[in-house]
């Protein structure tokens, strides 16, 4: 067990484990984000916004959370870094020339920093004022105060500018998933000739449906939500 | 049907692994397209050698496809723009009248030049000392049918086993990564009775060996199955994940 | 020159199993203080080397390819022969060896060869433990083909990649003892002499590829692996890199070389298609199983074809000659394959040849197609069909294929007695080197069959015997004046090759050559063209090393200097196979001479005068070498005509 993490493929299995963990993530909050469409004036999402800031998920799942973040992309250097050793300072002048290899299953750190980028304003727009300064403002249901996430979210995606940027972000976090879905399971091992068809293919749905989720409902909260 | 064509060559010329290397340009003309790709390379050498010049040195050996000796980065792909081929088996038909093509070495930290187009690629032959085998001497082994195996397994440890050891799954791969070389050695053996055995000793010293020579870890782009002359499957490097994972898990 | 063969008393069934209950054994103790050099990592080779290792020896293995899986075992593909007998079809020991002998056309010394009908099934075994895939029935057990004739089925394979799959699991059986640190492999490393102490064989010099340095070994003993001379003809199925450079040297120092002209053509290869060729392509004789050989009956037709005017599917049924059923209609397509090269041969020189150089026939599976369907037959051919079409741009399964004999494998080789030992004594030859167990002719998936038995299950006994006496031998630094003396004398060659500055490519003498040896000493040999052949290659012989030119030195990686060193064996290798061939003034197997043959063109061999192995020994660089005979003696075997109708 102690030696499982020191090699190529104990690290190519926290990626995988870290990516997965983070897919649930991303399953939950979209599906919190689905409530933003619930036309009561954001009563729903905000109650389901403040469940996540209750004590045990902010202080039990949110550092386990930041650390799946941070799992991933460390090691997502790491494997980059010891890879480009690999690859040797020579170049191929004639470039490569393989087909059939998806662009994104080459192109997974730059995706990555683009993802992170973007999590970088996501955090600074919303987790910042919510759960760190707590400069959102306030809205009491049955007598409960709580912060009034929909309006911070309402209010920040109505400029155009922001929610195109989430759109892109989003579309950024699809093509990342339409390798890494499939990709863990295979470094798992839970692949093989048949697997491996059916993983990529329910691996692209999720990540159009992650995808298009969080951007259209960014683009419905801008168009329809104002 | 034969045809003439004339080519542009740009050719990587290093005389040495400490020398730096680069691109010489030749121009052949009347090469037939029926001739093989090695065979223009001939073709190439005995007008070097009658200009009185250094042919361009080229691994190579059996010239069918099956040896795994030659090695030509053709154009941007390992062993050219045909599918399932090995250099020698790349035929001129595949270019065009006045088309450049440019030829390099396989390019990977794991297999360092040792002159113009030959790399050293001993390296694989370290990972399948380390445990690419049965442990059974010459001798008191029991009779070949004392234990029978099912077609399908037979079957598929032979299509892991049809690899070449040639390298192209290294020299595409953009993390230098020799999975798919140690993955198909690991699943032709741990899909027998007789290689079960030390299924889990032999993943984990050879991706042990694998890791200590320096190549890249796999990011599951798949180039490797696309470019190998075998059409090894990445199914095996799946395999392999279960058997090292499974092996760790075990200790 | 002393050619004991050293053959056991006894039955010839019992024979080896008395050599190995009286044969002098080392103890576990003095292994380890024993070296052995094994030169080649094919399929004798490599089995060797790692059987001594696992014994206990120290090995240094030597390959001048990258790694030991380069060896040309590798292209071997139909399949490897056991008298298992699992197919119950009433395969035996005793019908192994008959047949091999007898399709060997009684040139092979029986003793050999009942003992590699004995250890065939061991290997078999061997190899499944070791892993390699054969093929499968769907209860899980080992599936046989028939091959190349024979009447039983008794062959098995793995794929199209039999040699490939059994190198393999010998490659991995010698990387283990790598690993053990028994054996020493030494990779691009080429032998450029064998050391001699005492008259015995000591070390080799070897000479680094890449660095172009030469280095000192010693051995106890020296096992030559190195494979067959076909490539003296340039264009051969042999791998580039083949060469029988390792066994002139020997033959220099003394070992006899015997039946040089015995090379076997074979018939099912892609035909020549331009100057420019590099190598010929084998392409399975399963493939005759199924396909029918024919050339068109009119020679307007085939005068028609050659000019690209008419397709030979537009020939009709009638209008086709299958020449092979005509003339042997017990084993039509499936006659040895020297019988079905020279007959290939006879209708082209006929004017009957198709193909743009009228030298090819057809081979065609329209009729398998029609009676088993296309999917049996791309499930049973698909690769091969594959690899043709790569090659020559057809589609097989349209249009038949064009196939024309090349030479293959040389039966001829380093003399050996019993116990695989030369003349020389601590020299011993094991695989396509040596001469022993095909005969004038090799079966069908026997190579393989005879380069494992070597390395496996005989040379581990019968080093033994010869190595229990040097146990008190001590090691030789390779500083002993033998040593440096042969590391000079290479180096002397080599300075030699390089000082010549001639104008023309090693290439271009070797092609010369090559068409030489096809011409006069390929499938068809008579006393004129043999004559003549003599005369040529010692033209080519003084053009060679006057007028080669090698650009570049001696330092560093240098192919071209390579080449020239080999080829300077090839001429040697031609000349001796020309002498030998216009001495055997006979037909037999894969010698043809056309002054012996029946009023049907049957070989006709002349028992009588020629039912022994002709030995030849080195006199010196320009002196004709001498002849010694090993009568061959049948005590088991009937010695008749073969006949196939």
């Amino acid at each position: 067990m102690s030696t499982i993490f020191g090699s190529s493929i104990g690290r190519k299995l926290l990626m995988s484990l870290s990516g997965l963990f983070l897919v649930t993530f991303l399953i939950v909050h979209l599906s919190i984000n689905l409530l933003l469409l619930v036309p009561d004036g954001g009563e729903t999402f905000n109650i389901a916004a403040n469940f996540m800031a209750l004590p045990l998920i902010k202080y039990g799942l949110q550092p386990v959370l930041f650390g799946g973040f941070i799992i991933h992309i460390i090691y997502a250097s790491i494997l980059t870094l010891q890879n480009n050793k690999a690859r040797g300072n020579a170049k191929y002048a004639s470039g490569n020339n393989t087909k059939d290899v998806m662009w994104a299953s080459k192109n997974m750190y730059v995706l990555g920093i683009t993802v992170t980028a973007f999590l970088v304003v996501h955090i600074v727009d919303f987790f910042v004022p919510l759960q760190i300064t707590h400069g959102a403002a306030s809205v009491t249901y049955d007598g409960v105060e709580m912060h009034n996430t929909y309006a911070l979210v309402n209010a920040a995606l109505s400029e155009a500018w922001r929610v195109a940027l989430y759109v892109v972000g989003s579309l950024g976090l699809t093509i990342h998933l339409t390798h890494g879905f499939w990709s863990a399971f295979q470094t798992l091992g839970f692949s093989n000739n048949i697997w491996r068809k059916r993983w990529t293919v329910i691996g692209i749905a999720f990540a159009w449906i992650i995808g298009l989720g969080f951007a259209a409902i960014a683009i419905l909260q801008f168009a329809f939500y104002q | 049907m034969e045809n003439n064509i004339s080519l542009t060559l740009k050719v990587w010329r290093q005389n040495g692994p400490k020398d730096k290397g680069r691109f010489e340009t030749y121009k052949l003309d009347k090469v037939s397209t029926d001739s093989s790709f090695l065979e223009m390379m001939d073709i190439l050498n005995e007008q070097l050698v009658n200009e009185g010049k250094e042919p361009v040195a080229f691994d190579h050996d059996c010239r069918e496809g099956i040896c795994g000796m030659c090695s030509l980065y053709i154009n941007g792909r390992p062993h050219g723009p045909d599918d399932d081929v090995t250099t020698c088996q790349l035929h001129m038909r595949k270019f065009k009248d006045g088309e450049t093509i440019t030829i390099e070495p396989w390019r990977s930290a794991g297999f360092p030049v040792i002159k113009d187009l030959i790399v050293n690629r001993n390296a694989f032959d370290t990972i399948i000392a380390a445990g690419g085998y049965t442990s059974v001497s010459t001798g008191g082994v029991p009779d070949a049918n004392a234990i029978p195996i099912p077609k399908v397994d037979a079957d598929e440890a032979m299509d892991a086993a049809s690899c070449i050891g040639c390298g192209a799954c290294v020299a595409t791969c953009k993390n230098g990564s020799a999975m798919l070389f140690v993955s198909a050695k690991v699943s032709h053996l741990a899909l027998l009775p007789q290689g079960k055995v030390e299924a889990a000793r032999r993943a984990k010293n050879m991706v042990a060996k694998m890791d200590e020579l320096g190549f890249g870890n796999c990011t599951n782009t798949g180039a490797c199955e696309v470019e190998c002359p075998k059409g090894v499957s990445i199914s095996n490097i799946a395999r392999l994940n279960r058997e090292f994972l499974k092996a760790k898990l075990a200790d | 020159m002393n050619l004991d063969s050293k053959i056991p008393q006894g039955p010839m069934a019992e024979k080896w199993s008395n050599y190995k209950a009286n044969q002098k054994l080392v103890n576990p103790a003095n292994k380890r203080k024993l070296d052995i050099i094994v030169v080649g990592t094919g399929l004798a080779g490599a089995s060797a080397a790692a059987s001594f290792g696992e014994m206990g020896f120290n090995v240094k293995n030597f390959t001048i390819q990258d790694s030991p899986r380069r060896a040309h075992s590798i292209a071997a593909q139909g399949g490897i022969n056991a008298a298992k007998n699992y197919p119950n079809d009433g395969d035996s020991v005793h019908r192994l060896f008959y047949d091999t002998v007898k399709g060997g056309d009684y040139r092979a010394r029986e003793a050999n060869v009942h003992r590699l009908a004995e250890v065939s099934n061991d290997i078999i075994d061997q190899c499944v433990a070791q892993g390699v895939p054969f093929a499968r029935e769907y209860g899980g057990l080992l599936d046989n083909r028939s091959f190349g004739g024979a009447q039983v089925s008794r062959t098995f394979y793995a794929k199209g990649q039999t040699g490939q799959q059994l190198l393999i699991g010998a490659y991995q059986a010698l990387m283990r003892q790598v690993n053990a640190g028994t054996v020493d492999l030494y990779t691009r490393t080429e032998i450029v002499d064998i050391v001699m102490v005492d008259g015995k064989a000591r070390g080799v010099i070897a000479r680094d590829l890449v660095t172009g340095e030469f280095q000192r070994h010693f051995g106890h003993a020296v096992v030559l692996a190195t494979g067959g001379y076909g490539n003296a003809f340039f264009l051969s199925t042999n791998a580039m890199g083949s060469n029988g450079s390792a066994a002139i040297k020997a033959y220099e120092k003394g070992a006899a070389f015997a039946n040089p002209c015995f090379a076997q053509i074979h018939p099912t290869c892609i035909p020549v298609h331009g100057e420019f060729q590099s190598k010929l392509t084998l392409m399975s004789e399963s493939l005759r199983n199924d396909g029918r050989i024919w050339v068109p009956k009119k020679k307007e037709d085939a005068e028609a074809i050659r000019a690209g005017k008419l397709k030979p599917t537009q020939i009709a049924e009638e209008n086709r000659d299958y020449y092979l059923e005509r003339r042997y209609p017990a084993f039509g397509n499936l006659v040895p394959r020297d019988v079905a090269s020279r007959a290939a041969k006879e209708r082209c020189d006929a004017g009957f040849g198709v193909g743009t150089t009228g030298l090819a026939v057809y081979l065609d599976f329209k009729s398998a197609i029609e009676r088993l369907g296309e999917d049996a037959i791309r499930a049973r051919y698909g690769n091969l069909f594959q690899m043709y079409e790569k090659i020559v741009d057809d589609n097989p399964y349209e249009t038949p294929m064009m196939i024309y004999p090349a030479i293959h494998y040389t039966m001829g080789g380093i003399w050996v007695d019993y116990e695989l030992q030369t003349t020389v004594p601590g020299l011993f030859a094991a695989g396509e080197a040596n001469f022993s167990d095909h005969g004038a002719n090799r079966l069908g998936a026997s190579a393989l069959m005879q380069g494992l038995a070597d390395g496996y299950f005989v040379l581990p006994y019968t080093i033994q015997n010869y190595l229990a006496d040097d146990i008190s031998t001590p090691r030789m630094t390779g500083d002993e004046k033998e040593f440096v003396d042969a590391e000079s004398e290479a180096k002397a060659k080599f300075e030699k090759l390089l000082a010549i500055k001639g104008n023309r490519s090693v290439d271009s003498i070797h092609k010369e050559l090559g068409l030489v040896m096809w011409d006069f000493v390929g499938m068809a040999r008579n006393k004129e063209g043999l004559e003549k052949a003599i005369e040529r290659i010692a033209e080519i012989k003084k053009e060679f090393w006057s007028n080669v030119r090698i650009p570049g030195s001696g330092e560093g990686m240098n192919v071209e200097l390579e080449k020239a060193s080999r080829l300077a064996d090839f001429i040697t290798t031609g000349d001796l196979m020309a002498r030998d061939a216009l001495h055997r003034e006979e037909s037999c197997g894969g010698h043809f001479r056309e002054e012996f043959q029946t009023e049907e063109g049957e070989a006709m061999r002349q028992d009588d005068q020629f039912a022994y192995a002709a030995c030849w020994e080195y006199q010196g660089a320009d002196k004709a070498p001498v002849m010694h005979k090993e009568d061959l003696t049948f005590e088991v075997v009937k010695v008749a005509q073969r006949n196939y109708k």
